[in-house]
């Protein structure tokens, strides 16, 4: 194993996720190594989502072990026990990982560059005038540096999302993940999304991507994996499971998103 | 055809009805003016006199005993309103606690003070000395280090702040944790995935946001805590209506002190009602694509809309 001495930014070993007696993730295994991008895929419900939540402890794995960067999410290890973080601890981990939701989720009482400034100043502490340079950079790295004083309101979904893409890189993250960055756009206006994402893509982030543009995922994608009832059933390269699916659960997706 | 009907003039739908209507109610305004103004009674006494006494009303309205107690009702209002909000934005955060004796807590502090009458509370404070003689900080079931006597502590005033401010709190509890309820769940997930804490969440995000949907109701409660303050009275705090109700325990003109009074009462609630317009449109920032008019661009717009009736407003 050439690998065997670089930490994996996201490890999962048999994760598991229940609600009640419902079950979301059922052993969830993958391995996404440090500037990788992975594309997670699957019908709506096959538990993609409330994975890609858990890596920042945004929901709480019921069994399992998953780790960022070599530590526990949301847990310290210390003997042969498991010590649960305090807030504080799990803010700082989050600070480290970056979000893109569905919905953009943009604060909307505060314009373009409020948004993009807030988590470096509040939870880093970092110097406004200069986070407020930097932001304004982000800004114009995607595309808007005509738009910084706009309240979100005032912007088109792809805009909204491209700010919420600044507001999660000013943080400096380490990972991003996204949840359906593209699900909720207008078909014209997912296009620029995409070429954002791609452009970090190639600056070496690390991304871990629900989605279902399969366009990006072959294009993107250093490992794609499909997902169903809460289950990985396959994964593999982009060429592999697009490609040339093994399971008849994927062709049957594939079949239809294709 | 269609040539022929668009040179026709149009006859607009008649309204007899809207014309009979205006009659009465202006006939309603005259009576009403004339016996506020230009009439005049005649006592049992066979004195002659003024309906309305505005000379009395004039000769009082600037009295000093009105005044002072037109600043203690503005500051019974403002105490009040300042303890009442606090304590709603905790009993609100509290309600929504996970912790089940938190939440009971608020839930039973809601109960209580919502439950009884505002004058009732009022008049239980001003005597709580005698339930408890004595108040002391220390160690509970243990030793005491400090003890103040509740009877010279808690004056009437205080005991006024604190009624009225505790009886608010239940009634803002209420207000912000419907505001809270209102922001989507989104935003707090945005937040924490910030690594913003539970506490910069709220206040930087969930709060600024809910403001929206407190601010009108608030605005509401202290227009309505202006005329609660009057109820100090009965605990005699020398707020407004009790200068108002000194002044005509002396001379007997009942209705033209309580004119007075009323007349305060309208300018202090006017120009709240124009603060309140200003705040709520402060915090409709960023939930509108456009601030909505302020009353001045309003006046403007309806200017220029007459000089040019085809234009756009």
């Amino acid at each position: 194993m050439s690998r065997s001495f670089t930490v994996p930014m996201v490890l999962a070993r048999n994760v598991r996720k229940s609600y009640g007696a419902f079950e979301a993730l059922r052993g969830i295994d993958l391995e996404v190594g440090p500037g990788q991008v992975m594309c997670l895929i699957g019908p709506s419900g096959s538990g993609k989502s409330t994975f890609l939540r858990c890596i920042n402890h945004l929901e709480k794995i019921s069994a399992g072990l998953l780790a960022v960067d070599g530590d526990l999410v949301g847990y310290r290890r210390g003997g042969d026990r498991l010590y649960e973080l305090r807030d504080r601890e799990v803010c700082a981990k989050r600070a480290e990982i970056g979000m893109v939701f569905q919905r953009f989720n943009l604060f909307p009482h505060m314009t373009a560059v409020q948004n993009v400034c807030l988590g470096p100043v509040t939870v880093k502490g970092d110097d406004k005038a200069a986070v407020r340079e930097r932001a304004i950079a982000l800004l114009d790295r995607v595309g808007l540096s005509d738009k910084v004083d706009s309240y979100p309101t005032q912007l088109s979904g792809g805009q909204q999302q491209r700010v919420a893409i600044a507001r999660a890189l000013a943080m400096q993250p380490k990972l991003m993940l996204f949840d359906e960055p593209t699900s909720a756009l207008d078909p014209e206006l997912v296009g620029d999304v995409l070429d954002v994402m791609k452009g970090l893509a190639n600056d070496g982030m690390t991304m871990v991507v629900v989605t279902h543009e399969m366009g990006f995922a072959r294009e993107v994608a250093d490992s794609v994996v499909f997902m169903d009832a809460g289950a990985v059933v396959e994964s593999g390269t982009p060429e592999q499971v697009l490609g040339n699916p093994q399971h008849e659960r994927t062709k049957a997706f594939l079949a239809k998103v294709l | 055809m269609n040539d022929e009907r668009a040179a026709l003039p149009t006859v607009p739908v008649r309204h007899p009805g809207r014309w009979v209507g205006a009659l009465v109610v202006l006939v309603l305004a005259v009576m009403a003016g004339h016996s506020l103004f230009f009439s005049d009674v005649t006592t049992a006494t066979g004195l002659h006199r003024e309906r309305f006494e505005w000379s009395v009303i004039n000769e009082y309205f600037t009295s000093d005993i009105i005044l002072r107690g037109l600043v203690v009702t503005l500051q019974l209002t403002v105490l009040a309103m300042v303890l009442g909000v606090v304590l709603g934005i905790v009993m609100a955060v509290l309600r929504l606690s996970p912790n089940p004796l938190m939440s009971g807590a608020s839930w039973l502090y809601i109960w209580f003070f919502r439950g009884t009458p505002v004058y009732v509370q009022l008049l239980f404070w001003y005597s709580i000395s005698y339930v408890f003689p004595t108040l002391s900080l220390g160690i509970p079931f243990g030793p005491e280090f400090f003890t103040v006597n509740m009877n010279t502590a808690v004056t009437p005033y205080v005991a006024a702040v604190v009624g009225l401010g505790l009886n608010e709190g239940a009634y803002m509890a209420e207000i912000v944790r419907a505001g809270i309820l209102s922001v989507d769940e989104g935003q707090t997930e945005a937040a924490q995935a910030l690594g913003m804490s539970r506490l910069q969440t709220m206040r930087r995000i969930v709060l600024p946001q809910a403001m929206r949907v407190i601010a009108p109701p608030t605005g509401n409660e202290v227009i309505s805590m202006l005329k609660t303050t009057s109820l100090a009275a009965a605990i005699t705090v020398g707020e407004l209506t009790n200068g108002a109700k000194i002044i005509y325990s002396r001379t007997y003109e009942v209705i033209p002190l309580l004119m007075v009074a009323s007349f305060w009462y309208l300018i202090v609630s006017s120009v709240l009602t124009v603060g309140q317009y200003y705040v709520e449109r402060y915090f409709a920032k960023g939930a509108l694509r456009e601030m909505p008019p302020t009353p001045a661009q309003k006046l403007r717009a309806k200017f220029v809309g007459l000089r040019n009736p085809g234009g756009v407003r």
